[in-house]
Parts: C-alpha cells; sequence; structure tokens
C-alpha cells in the first residue's frame, strides 16, 4: 500500500490524543484516590484542584470527583506527591515483567 | 504584449532589486556580503521609501535571513533574500530545510569566490556547492536576464512549491552597467499572481509542520497512510524532475508578454551546424560567443551551449543540443575537487547511453576573479581540436587555465 | 483576577498520550504557557525535547499552529512569522519562539540576541534543564558546575552556568521575568503579562528533568520546589526596568531566608561527584545572586 492518498507535500501534522500510544502502558504504579480524603470531596464545591493543576500530561479532569484517564497517565505520581490531603497513594501495577533485582 | 518598458541602465544588483519590488516581495530578510551589498541597500531604501509595501528585516546572519524568509512564507508571505559566497555557504542548513518544507523562496546568489583565503571577486564555487540542496538554480547571462529571472522565479516557485536560487556573477554584471527594459508593474502583475501558501498556520485549524518524521509511512489520526521520510524526499525530487515543463511554460508566457522569451533550459548559439560545441554557464556564456565568433573566422563550425537552468540539469535537452557534436568543450568556473567542473559532470551523464560520442574536454577558468579572455577559449578550443586529431580522447582531469 | 487552580480555565491545548518522560516538568510548563496564550499562538520550536513533546508526523499532540526549525534560528524564525503576519494584516496572534538551554544559552544566541536588538514583537521562552537533554544529557552553558553529564561524565562540569536571564535584561527588553514549573500559576501570570507587552519579551523557566539530573520523576515539584527555596532559582520579573520579585521568592525575601543549596544539590544524581569547594562556590554565587536580587526590589 503506498501514501498516494496522503495529500502532504511536506510534515504537516494534525493534532490527536494519543500521538505516542496508549501512554498508560508505561506505568509501573498507578493513582488511587480516597475520596474520603480528598479536599475536594469532602466540600463538594469547586476548591484545591491541585491535582488536576500540577499534572505534566492534562489527563486528570477538573470535576468532583476528579477523573484519571488511565489510558494515558504514565504514573508519574506528581498527583500523589502534590496532595495536600493525601488522597492519592500510587500502587504498583500487577503482572510488570521487572527485573526486581537489576 | 506589454503595455509600456523602458530602458533604464543598470548594474546587476540594481537589476535585481527592480525585479523583487516590480515582484512585490512582502518580506525581505538579508546580511550584507560583497558583491551583493547594494542589493540589500536598494531594497532598504524601496522600503524606507514607501516604494515597496515590504517588511526588510536586517539580521544578524544569513543563516538568520533564510531562517526568517522560511518562517514569513510559511504564513503566506512572499519572500526575499540575496547573498554571495560564504553567505550562502552558511545558509546550508537552512537551504535544505527551505526546499525540504517546500517553501517557494527565491534568493539572489551573487557569484562569488570562497575562502581560504579571502577573495571577494566572482567564480561559481558558491551556488555549485549549494546544488544538492533542493533548489532550481538559474543563471543569469547579463542584467537583463537578473531581472527577467527574479520574476519568472516566482512564478515558478509558487507554481511546484520548489525554491528557486537566481545566480549572476560577482562584479561582472553586478557591478557592470548595461541597458535594461524594465517591465512595467502592472505587467508584471497580471503575468503575476498572488501568492497562495500550502501551509495553514491557524489556531482554528492548527497544523504543526516539520516534526519528526520516521523513515517508514505512519497512519494518521484517520486513517491516512502518510509519507515516511522517504516519500516526502521522493516528492521533492518529483517536483523538480517535472519542473522543466513549469519552468519553460513560465518563460514562454513572459516571453509573450515582455517580447523576451526564456522558453528552453539553456541558450544557443549556432547550434544547427556546429560540430564543436563550447559549454559554459553565466555571463561565461556571453564570453564564448566570441570566442565562437573568433573561431567561425578560422573556419571551424563552433557553436555555444549557455547553460541557464543548471537544476534541474536538462538532460534529454542537453543531449539532443549536442547530438551532431564531434567536440564539447566545457568551461567551469568551479570545481568538485578531485574530480573536474561541475558542468562538465553533468554534461557527461546527459550523454552517457545517448548515441552522442562526442570527445568532451574540461577547463577550469576564471576562480577567484581571474579575468577570462574570448582569446584564451579560442586557444582551449583549438588545443582541443588538436588533441583530438592525434586520437587523445577524455583526459582523466580538467585543464586549468592558469599560470601553474 | 487573580490566577488560581480554581478558576483557571479547563482548556487544554497539550493533549494526553504525548512522548515526553513520566512527570516532565517541560510538560507541565508548556501546558501552562499555553493556557495562558489561550491557544492564540503560532509557536516555532528548534530541535529539543519539545520536539518529542510535540510528536511524530503526521501526528502532533498540541493543538497550536507550529513551525519547528533548525536549531540555531528559533528567534529568527519566530521574526520572519512576525513579519509575515504583520505584512498580510494578521493581527491578535502571538508569535511564541520556545527553546531548550542548549538552543538558547548556546547556539541559538545569536538570533536570539539579534531578534530581541531589532525589537521584534515576540515572546521568547527558554525552558532550561540545564543540559543537551534530548540528545541524552550533554552539558550545556548553562550545566552548573559540578555536575555530572555525558560530556563531563568523571569530574563533573568545571564552570557554572551563565545568566541568561540577566544577558536578555541588558538588551533592554520591556520585559524579562524567571520561573518554573514548580509554581505554575506564576508561571500562568507572567506568560499572561507578557503576551500583553509589545516588543520582545524573555521568559526564563526552569523544568527539573529526572533521567537528565537523576532523581524520581515523582519528585519533579519537590526539586523545582528546592531550587527556589535554596535561591538556586529566583523568581522574579522586570517589567520596564522594574524589577519585583514573585511567588515564593517574594515570600522568601519577606519572611524567611534561604535553605542552604547543599539540600537541593543531594538530592540529585548528577551532583555525586561535586566537591566541598564546588558546593561553597556554587553557594557563594548563590548568595551574591540573591543580595543583588534583594537590593534591587529594596530599591524598587
Amino acid at each position: 500500500m503506498g501514501t498516494r492518498d496522503c495529500r502532504h507535500i511536506c510534515g504537516e501534522s494534525s493534532p490527536a490524543v494519543g500521538e505516542a500510544g496508549k501512554t498508560g502502558e508505561w506505568r509501573d504504579s498507578f493513582p488511587v484516590i480516597d475520596p474520603e480524603k480528598c479536599l475536594l470531596v469532602r466540600q463538594n464545591k469547586p476548591s484545591c484542584f491541585l491535582c488536576w493543576l500540577y499534572c505534566p500530561d492534562a489527563v486528570i479532569s477538573k470535576t468532583i470527583p476528579i477523573q484519571i484517564n488511565m489510558e494515558y497517565c504514565k504514573g508519574c505520581g506528581i498527583c500523589a506527591q502534590i496532595c495536600p490531603a493525601h488522597a492519592i497513594t500510587m500502587v504498583r501495577e500487577e503482572g510488570l515483567c521487572l527485573d526486581e533485582t537489576g | 504584449m506589454a503595455r509600456k518598458a523602458s530602458i533604464w541602465i543598470l548594474d546587476g544588483n540594481r537589476a535585481a532589486a527592480q525585479g523583487v519590488k516590480l515582484s512585490r516581495v512582502q518580506v525581505i530578510a538579508a546580511y550584507p556580503i560583497t558583491p551583493q551589498s547594494p542589493v540589500t541597500e536598494k531594497l532598504s531604501e524601496f522600503v524606507e521609501g514607501k516604494e515597496l509595501d515590504a517588511q526588510y528585516i536586517a539580521v544578524e546572519s544569513e543563516h538568520s535571513a533564510l531562517a526568517v524568509c522560511t518562517s514569513a512564507s510559511m504564513v503566506g508571505a512572499r519572500t526575499f533574500t540575496a547573498t554571495s559566497s560564504h553567505g550562502l555557504a552558511y545558509m546550508h542548513e537552512m537551504l535544505h530545510w527551505a526546499a525540504g518544507a517546500r517553501l517557494p523562496l527565491v534568493l539572489a546568489c551573487v557569484n562569488r569566490a570562497i575562502g581560504a583565503p579571502w577573495n571577494v571577486l566572482n567564480d561559481q564555487q558558491d551556488s555549485i556547492s549549494q546544488r544538492d540542496t533542493g533548489w532550481i538554480q538559474i543563471y543569469a547571462r547579463n542584467n537583463q536576464e537578473i531581472i527577467d529571472s527574479i520574476i519568472q522565479a516566482y512564478k515558478i516557485a509558487e507554481s511546484i512549491y520548489v525554491p528557486v536560487m537566481v545566480c549572476y556573477d560577482g562584479y561582472v554584471l553586478s557591478h557592470t552597467e548595461m541597458p535594461v527594459d524594465v517591465p512595467a508593474q502592472e505587467d508584471v502583475d497580471r503575468f503575476l499572481p498572488p501568492y497562495k501558501p500550502h501551509t495553514i498556520l491557524d489556531p482554528a485549524n492548527p497544523k504543526n509542520y516539520n516534526l519528526v518524521t520516521l523513515a517508514n509511512p505512519r497512519v494518521n489520526a484517520e486513517g491516512v497512510l502518510c509519507h515516511g521520510y522517504m516519500e516526502l524526499r521522493y516528492l521533492l525530487q518529483e517536483a523538480l524532475q517535472n519542473s522543466r515543463e513549469t519552468i519553460t511554460t513560465v518563460g514562454r508566457e513572459f516571453g509573450e508578454l515582455f517580447g523576451r522569451s526564456y522558453a528552453n533550459m539553456f541558450w544557443e548559439n549556432r547550434l544547427d551546424d556546429a560540430d564543436v560545441v563550447i559549454v559554459a554557464m553565466g555571463s561565461l556564456a556571453m564570453e564564448a560567443m566570441v570566442a565562437a565568433d573568433i573561431l567561425r573566422e578560422a573556419g571551424h563550425k563552433v557553436g555555444v551551449l549557455g547553460l541557464r537552468v543548471f537544476r534541474p540539469f536538462p538532460k534529454a535537452d542537453v543531449a539532443k543540443a549536442l547530438k551532431k557534436s564531434r567536440l564539447v568543450v566545457v568551461f567551469d568556473k568551479n570545481i568538485s575537487y578531485g574530480l573536474e567542473g561541475a558542468t562538465c559532470s553533468e554534461i557527461k551523464s546527459a550523454l552517457y547511453g545517448n548515441s552522442v560520442r562526442a570527445v568532451i574536454r574540461n577547463f577550469i577558468v576564471g576562480l577567484g576573479g581571474r579575468d577570462v579572455k574570448a582569446r584564451e577559449l579560442v586557444d582551449a578550443v583549438n588545443k582541443s581540436l588538436l588533441s583530438l586529431k592525434e586520437g587523445d580522447l577524455n583526459e582523466e582531469y580538467p585543464e586549468w587555465i592558469c599560470a601553474i | 483576577m487573580k490566577i488560581n487552580a480554581v478558576n483557571m480555565t479547563e482548556k487544554e491545548y497539550l493533549l494526553p498520550g504525548n512522548r515526553t518522560c513520566p512527570g516532565c516538568a517541560l510538560s507541565l510548563a508548556y501546558r501552562h504557557i499555553l493556557k495562558a496564550l489561550e491557544g492564540q499562538v503560532i509557536v516555532t520550536v528548534p530541535a529539543s525535547c519539545l520536539t518529542v513533546l510535540h510528536g511524530m508526523y503526521p501526528v502532533t499532540s498540541v493543538t497550536v499552529p507550529c513551525v519547528n526549525t533548525p536549531f540555531a534560528t528559533t528567534a529568527a524564525s519566530a521574526t520572519g512569522l512576525v513579519a509575515g503576519l504583520k505584512v498580510l494584516g494578521k493581527e491578535g496572534l502571538t508569535v511564541l519562539a520556545i527553546a531548550g538551554d542548549g538552543g538558547t544559552h548556546d547556539i541559538g544566541i545569536q538570533a536570539l540576541s539579534a531578534a530581541a536588538e531589532r525589537q521584534t514583537d515576540f515572546l521568547y521562552i527558554c525552558y532550561d534543564n540545564e543540559g543537551y537533554m534530548n540528545t541524552g544529557n550533554q552539558r550545556s552553558g548553562s550545566t552548573p558546575l559540578g555536575a555530572i553529564s555525558g560530556t563531563t561524565p568523571i569530574l563533573g562540569k568545571q564552570q557554572n552556568q551563565k545568566d541568561i536571564t540577566a544577558i536578555m535584561e541588558a538588551h533592554g527588553i520591556p520585559y524579562v521575568a524567571t520561573a518554573n514549573a514548580s509554581y505554575p500559576l506564576d508561571l500562568y501570570e507572567k506568560v499572561r503579562k507578557a503576551r500583553t507587552i509589545r516588543g520582545t519579551k524573555f521568559i526564563h523557566v526552569f523544568v527539573p528533568c529526572s533521567p537528565g539530573w537523576g532523581f524520581p520523576f515523582s519528585d519533579t515539584i519537590k526539586i523545582g520546589k528546592l531550587a527556589v527555596e535554596t535561591g538556586w532559582v529566583i523568581l522574579y520579573e522586570v517589567e520596564d526596568g522594574v524589577f519585583r520579585l514573585t511567588a515564593a521568592s517574594e515570600s522568601i525575601a519577606k519572611r524567611g531566608s534561604l535553605r542552604p543549596l547543599r539540600e537541593y544539590l543531594m538530592e540529585q544524581g548528577r551532583f555525586k561527584n561535586i566537591t566541598e569547594e564546588q558546593i561553597n562556590e556554587l553557594q557563594g554565587w548563590v548568595n551574591t545572586r540573591w543580595k543583588r536580587c534583594l537590593d534591587r526590589a529594596v530599591n524598587n
């Protein structure tokens, strides 16, 4: 199959989610939210949103409660670090083929 | 035909500047270098004096000059830059980038030698060194051809999205005054439509240009298989391969409107009955015609093939034009070190596989402004004819017309 | 209206699933830069980590128009965009030139200096991860004294970084500022302000690099904050010659003192071979700079 259907004469790219694929597959741990602790949930009005503010990948929604797009969350753990209420913990992904000794 | 035109006495640099002005260029970025500097001064004067509605960017380097033109062209502005020698060498990276991004820039190269050692005088080593950057290269023989070629260059470039370099010899043309028929603005406007970019830089339709491109094709978000790096390179080659048609058509249209036709990739002078052909490029082709006159008087059937378009190289046209020749003498104002003059290599390549069996001789002349006299060209042709009789065929390396 | 996490727009211009490393401070900073510009921007970028973030043809991970340009040409490319927009009568767009420290302190400084001297109306952002991270962490003009890098592999760098913001301020441009990915609101405000000013605007954004500097990627924000708390990074802006400390630097100046630089250095693998003399030299450099900033803040 050739590329003649592509009308580009130079490298013209268009925006799309997941340019690098499902970056959620890169994770070695994932964020788990405890709604009991989340200030946002407890106050039930727009407040805090620091996890949303600090997410480098824009995968956290600005909603109550927040939603994390696990298809693309790379599991960096910044949200867990930044949460003033310690409502987010990072949990190790199951089934990772990592050499624990290495 | 053109409504009116007027004969001005112009040197090559001012002819170039007039061509730029008549082409209604919108963004000019240039850095002064001898012998191109008067072009930058004249264009600054046009812009400051509001004779030309353009942005003149006095950049700090040639590299930046071409970067300014490249990005301005992406937004949709018609651009121009001019340079020489080291300036063109400094642009090298951006020359590749502009062609790869398929931007229809026009650049005037005022041909000058490259150091070391320093030399500000004419040869064609600068532009020849850039032959593989994907630009169309047009060489002018005189100042009329400079102004005409610049106007045509925009039409060619913007038709096929390939940048064009208009080359003319430093001092020999750039600083030598000649009568030049300057076209009327309304006629140039009829000839040259406004520039329509292929690029879109609009927040409402965001596109990202010239990102990292993989070796292999890649599917986009809509499922269309898009090019890999190599396919994009092929498209540039294809555009240059097919550009002969555009170049000659534009040249013919120019002739219909202005009375000076450029319907051929090279100039022919008495080739019809010639069995000895002198090949030269740029102003050297004019000198070659004087040499041909002298040789004709001595009874030789000599013609001249003056290369106008060096890229794309008109292989088939050249092979056809040289069909009847038994000797081709190629004069080069450049040298591909370790081999021969660049135009000689191209002529040989054009003849290979055709039925032409001419002996080809190559002479390197005029480097760093060394004067080239018609008499020297005549002597070189006579010497080649003599060796031809002795059965000495193609020489491995070129002969240099110098004092060594 | 003072911006905060609650009132900041939800609209994103950086899409999930991009190619940056986990916990990338550049990604975070860029996300807020684009938000502050509300997408009304044409971006030009040289070869850098941001090129990686932007993705690979034919797909990009940002919803703003962008022109990629060779390494040395960022500010010249911006000049071309500005000139083209002007001559075509297109108004209302910010031209953003954004390059790393290699592309700014080193190969791009000539074009940047000239564009500033020409008073080109554009915003230049240098995101500084203190090395050539995109090519695998080699030393740049911004790599600190004592830092191990691919080209200072054993001894660490023997010279300290140059102060690019001071260099840009010396051009007499109407706005220079420093920012830090760990303080996104401060960054956002500065970009928003720069957007309204005519002429050349320069913002230096400090972006800690987990793989390059040797710290866990969950610590990106912490490292960035430590840099400010120890005075390695000072958050300020200079608007029409008026100097002002901002965010945490302003608070530290008012209420506290800097923490020892050692605390910042010891968190990072790249300083594992740093000597006591080098730490002292760096601390002296920080002290001098901090005092100069305090003096300027008082005098304004």
